[in-house]
């Protein structure tokens, strides 16, 4: 059985061949996951995996970088880096702020 | 043992396959975190050339050392062969980088 993220063969529309700006909060992800790299902590290829246990239900509703971003949060749980209750919680106050992304 | 003598113990010899040399690509359905494409499995391509060694990410998906180190080739397969609907030039190719561990010998007809 082909797995989900397993994409080569299937068919699509035509390639959306337009550049655009990635976000800061994107660009943010990206540093997150070279910095975490750097330090030992998580490797790409884990974040891969991850990606591929998120179901692909979650999977096809993100963008790549949400999917990026919720791999990696589960793999530092996983790894015991951040708790849940941290990371609800500083959710939770970063909601709270006016400008919640600067 | 210091970790650059465990990498040269676990360095192969050589790789296995030579350039030029007829592959067949396993066609299996394993689980777990999985670098090679299901539309090339069970396909035969060439060697077009050894890449090197590299700590396997099958296992360094699974926070797991990838060693003994896998021989990377990138391995080229006829696009009509690939794909039986292709309609580009007869002469199309790719080329895919493949690990050594999910390479074959392909039978000789």
């Amino acid at each position: 059985m082909k797995a989900y993220h397993d994409l080569g063969g299937t068919p699509a529309g035509p390639i959306d061949k337009a550049e655009h700006d990635l976000q800061l909060w994107e660009k943010r992800i990206e540093a997150l996951l070279v910095l975490l790299k750097n330090k030992n902590i998580l490797r790409v290829d884990e974040n891969r995996r991850g990606l591929e246990s998120l179901g692909s239900d979650v999977y096809f509703s993100l963008s790549y970088a949400e999917r990026r971003m919720l791999s990696m949060s589960n793999n530092l749980i996983l790894k015991g880096v951040i708790t849940v209750d941290e990371l609800a919680h500083k959710i939770a106050e970063i909601e709270s702020r006016k400008d919640p992304l600067p | 043992m210091s970790a650059a003598a465990a990498i040269r113990t676990a360095m192969p010899e050589a790789p296995a396959f030579k350039q030029g040399q007829s592959v067949r690509v396993l066609k299996v359905d394993a689980p777990g975190h999985i670098r090679t494409p299901h539309y090339i499995r069970g396909k035969n391509g060439v060697i077009e050339r050894f890449v090197g060694f590299f700590n396997n990410p099958e296992e360094l998906a699974y926070g797991r050392s990838g060693l003994p180190l896998r021989a990377l080739y990138r391995v080229r397969f006829v696009q009509s062969h690939v794909w039986p609907d292709y309609r580009g030039a007869a002469a199309d190719t790719i080329d895919i980088d493949l690990y050594e561990h999910w390479l074959q010998p392909a039978k000789t007809a």
